[in-house]
């Protein structure tokens, strides 16, 4: 690594480190360069309008009634760096002064040197290697990436670009640099204002993944993302306060990133039982620490507090099918989310671990992994490498559960109780990066005679635009940003799945198996009044098979806004 | 002069085995990662490929064994290999080009192939299927040659011609990029060339071969043929040190990363592996990661955060 740490910030004079942040764009007219990244105008690169993006069908067609995108408020430019675009997702705080700034550079460096370390990353070491040193830069990632093709196809959110800052800081830094590797790989000058802005762009990306899918080389920008984010939260302590204050620290602290305590949420859940039994008729009462159970179900606790009707959907499923489970409230045990899973490594292998020693104690023969797909994918396939020896507790997708007991014919179902128009929303952490495609298909397919898939579907799903804790980011203008860029490509899929049926007249739900997912479209189709004006709902798929359940009492989908 | 043609067709040769050979063993010798899949995995069941499933879709998945269906993955990678199918359906404006490029290599490396079996056949020829087959072959190898130089030249110069022309390539574009092109271009146009304006007595492919593995120095070789020979070894040397290199690295990033499917099962070589990266001792300096270079990851990951209870201080 070079040593000596160079910004050009030292040329910066007192009057103009203290002169009001200016609001308006560096790069106007021209697609943004990488060495615009380090443009020491202490500007956003670039500013997206609404007339920028991809337009949407109707009813959403209509620019001049829509959402235009809140400005950053002078006080937020003042205090955080928000030097990319219009939004701001991190909130860094701005040095105080150069050297402030020429430490932050330096711990930026020793982190990337780090990266790519096998002693400090031997997670994910050899597939950034790849990465880095291959992509032939053919551009073919991009048509794939939902942000790029919503943005209008904005220089800045091209899956490639985050990419190219890395390598060419990574070909410089690590590898040696010098006037060859320059010609080779290109050159790229490190300064605050460069890593300030690649803290935000590693949060411009959902992590779906699905640029990977495309790529011809088998080079992977989504891990790009991933591993800046990493480098950004291990080394330098710098990551959304959602994700970790509020998210992973959090779950480790008092048991979830909701903030319920085991008290707590045996209570939420005793409520939930007493409200399920009178709502479908159906006596539930949810097991918990039952040593020896077959299964150990884990809820995204967000579920409980947000949309309490799924773990109650789940408690009257478990209970008419005559499956023996159970609920932990062992700390942590209780939460299925692991935040760490997009942003640190460390943080992940602790949640991960608590979730697998839980299940081991307990002696279950499985865990079940609730409505939630970055849980799914989390402590199914991330974590699976780091259980060890009898941690290794089964894990199951509790989509592939609910197959089994719909077409078990244990229970009797009548699908005229599902009769609207349903979608389906493929979560990317399920779907394409874990090959759970066809158990849900087969319940709606079974459960409801409306059914009807997006286009396209299934592996080659659209991220909902929350993917990566996005749907749980909310500070300054960034919901703007959530919805009119990463939500867009998939809310044209919504729009289009139900043309035939948008009047107010039809209520239509849209199926979302993963909380992350429900809490982005509760959000965005809220934020676009799609309830109000044509009635679409979203919910879980073990509410709809509840709904269709014969032994339980009809109407138990209220067509309410929640 | 014929002697140094030699010896820098044979150097160069070595440099690219020993370069490639480098970059496979680093890249072998990497730890293994966590898992990082994308599905769907070929070499799964084909009845859950078909949909794009994993056998996470099967209830008690663990009580049964891998599927591991070796077809599943030639099904996909021959055509990947040979026909850049993956290009052609994400990007088919820019298969016009690489399909040629890529193509044309493969019809040069078989006719270079064809070429060294050629020169190994006996020339006194004593049975009539030893002569039977020096014809076809040497028919083969003009077509192969000839036109996979052709195809490759088009590909590098529709290759190039985009990567000046547009916008969403060039911000992408370094100088080496470039060079590389025309590196291409100019050597197979050198051999071309070569190969064509050759006067009768000069030495063809076949005979160079020849000479070439019987370290023949009499072999007269034109300049145009030996100057495109000279820089298509320069070339091949110097593939190996670019990301141009990527025939090497696509193979881990399918098979060690994108398919990597194995579950982690109690004694497995993967198991092994990973309690030993579990005692690597990480710097990570963040203050939630409680590394201090003398903790392991297991004694890292096993303990709280160590500002578990107070706001992170940025590092």
């Amino acid at each position: 690594m070079n040593g000596e740490v160079k910004t050009p910030t030292s040329s910066l004079s007192s009057e103009q480190k203290a002169a009001p942040p200016s609001t308006g764009p560096l790069v106007e007219g021209r697609p943004v360069k990488i060495s615009d990244m380090s443009r020491d105008e202490r500007q956003p690169l670039v500013k997206l309008g609404l007339q920028d993006l991809k337009p949407l069908p109707t009813p959403l067609d209509d620019l001049e009634n829509s959402h235009p995108f809140a400005p950053l408020s002078e006080k937020t430019m003042a205090q955080y760096e928000c030097l990319l675009d219009n939004t701001c997702a991190v909130s860094i705080p701005k040095p105080k002064d150069r050297e402030e700034e020429n430490a932050l550079v330096a711990k930026f460096l020793s982190g990337l040197e780090k990266l790519f370390r096998k002693e400090d990353n031997w997670t994910f070491l050899q597939p950034l290697l790849l990465t880095m040193e291959h992509c032939v830069k053919c551009q073919t990632c991009s048509d794939a990436c939902h942000i790029y093709e919503a943005s209008g196809q904005n220089e800045l959110y091209r899956p490639t670009y985050r990419s190219e800052v890395l390598r060419r800081l990574y070909f410089k830094h690590v590898k040696g640099g010098g006037l060859l590797s320059a010609w080779q790989h290109g050159d790229i000058e490190i300064n605050w204002p460069l890593v300030a802005r690649l803290i935000e762009l590693s949060y411009r990306c959902n992590l779906c993944r699905r640029c990977a899918q495309a790529c011809p080389i088998g080079a992977d920008n989504g891990l790009v993302a991933h591993e800046l984010r990493k480098l950004f939260s291990q080394e330098m302590g710098i990551a959304a306060k959602e994700l970790h204050d509020n998210g992973s620290m959090l779950q480790l602290r008092v048991g979830s990133s909701t903030g319920m305590t085991p008290e707590v949420v045996k209570d939420n859940i005793a409520f939930i039982d007493e409200e399920m039994s009178e709502k479908t008729g159906i006596e539930v009462k949810t097991p918990w620490d039952v040593q020896g159970a077959d299964i150990l179900l884990i809820h995204n606790a967000g579920e409980i507090l947000a949309w309490p009707e799924n773990p109650g959907a789940f408690a009257t499923i478990m209970k008419l099918a005559g499956i023996s489970w159970t609920m932990s409230s062992e700390a942590v045990g209780y939460d299925s989310i692991n935040y760490g899973l997009w942003y640190d490594d460390v943080q992940f292998a602790r949640v991960a671990a608590k979730h697998a020693e839980i299940a081991r104690k307990l002696g279950v023969k499985k865990i079940v992994l609730g409505e939630c797909g970055h849980a799914h994918k989390a402590l199914s396939v991330i974590a699976d490498r780091i259980l060890l020896g009898d941690a290794n507790v089964p894990r199951e997708s509790s989509m592939t559960l609910l197959r089994e007991i719909v077409v078990s014919g244990k229970l009797a179902f009548d699908p005229s109780r599902n009769d609207f128009p349903v979608t389906l929303h493929d979560p990317c952490n399920m779907v394409r990066l874990m090959g759970v495609v066809e158990p849900q298909r087969e319940i709606v397919r079974k459960l409801c005679p409306q059914f009807r898939e997006m286009t396209p579907h299934g592996v080659d799903n659209y991220c909902c635009g929350g993917g990566s804790g996005f749907a749980i980011m909310g500070g300054h203008n960034f919901p703007d940003w959530r919805f009119q860029v990463a939500g867009r490509k998939k809310m044209e899929q919504i729009l289009n799945a139900f043309s035939d049926c948008m009047a107010p007249e039809t209520p239509k739900y849209l199926c979302a198996p993963c909380s992350n997912c429900k809490g982005q479209f509760r959000d965005m189709l809220q934020y676009f009044g799609l309830w109000e004006s044509n009635r679409i709902l979203y919910g879980g798929l073990a509410e709809l098979v509840v709904n269709a359940m014969v032994d339980v009492k009809p109407g138990f989908l209220e067509w309410e806004w929640h | 002069m014929t002697t140094f043609f030699y010896i820098a067709i044979y150097v160069a040769l070595a440099v690219f085995l020993a370069a490639c050979a480098v970059r496979v063993v680093s890249y072998a010798r990497a730890p293994i990662h966590l898992r990082w899949e994308l599905y769907p995995v070929p070499h799964d069941d084909p009845a859950l490929v078909k949909h794009g499933g994993s056998y996470f879709e099967v209830t008690d998945w663990w009580k049964f064994p891998l599927h591991v269906n070796h077809l599943g993955d030639l099904k996909v990678m021959v055509p990947e290999i040979l026909l850049l199918r993956g290009l052609k359906k994400f990007n088919p404006v820019l298969w016009y080009s690489s399909f040629p490029f890529h193509f044309g290599l493969y019809l040069l490396i078989g006719s270079i192939a064809m070429v060294f079996v050629h020169a190994l056949l006996p020339t006194a020829a004593v049975a009539s299927w030893i002569v039977m087959t020096a014809t076809v072959l040497r028919d083969l190898i003009l077509i192969t040659a000839v036109l996979g130089s052709a195809l490759s030249i088009l590909g590098a110069i529709g290759l190039l011609v985009r990567r000046f022309t547009h916008p969403k390539l060039r911000n992408y574009t370094t100088p080496a990029d470039i060079f590389n092109l025309i590196f291409f271009i100019v050597a197979f146009g050198f051999l071309w060339a070569g190969y064509f304006l050759r006067q009768p007595s000069q030495a063809g492919p076949l005979a160079i071969a020849h000479g070439l593995l019987h370290f023949d120095r009499t072999v007269p070789v034109s300049i145009l043929l030996a100057v495109g020979l000279g820089l298509s070894a320069v070339l091949l040397a110097y593939i190996p040190l670019t990301h141009m290199s990527h025939f090497i690295a696509k193979y881990f990033t399918y098979h060690s990363v994108r398919w990597d499917d194995e579950p982690n099962r109690p004694g497995s070589k993967i198991a092994v592996k990973i309690a030993e990266y579990l005692t690597y001792r990480p710097t990570w300096s963040a203050a939630h990661v409680g590394a201090d270079g003398s903790k392991t990851w297991v004694e890292v990951v096993s303990s709280a955060p160590p500002n578990l209870l107070k706001k992170e201080k940025r590092s």
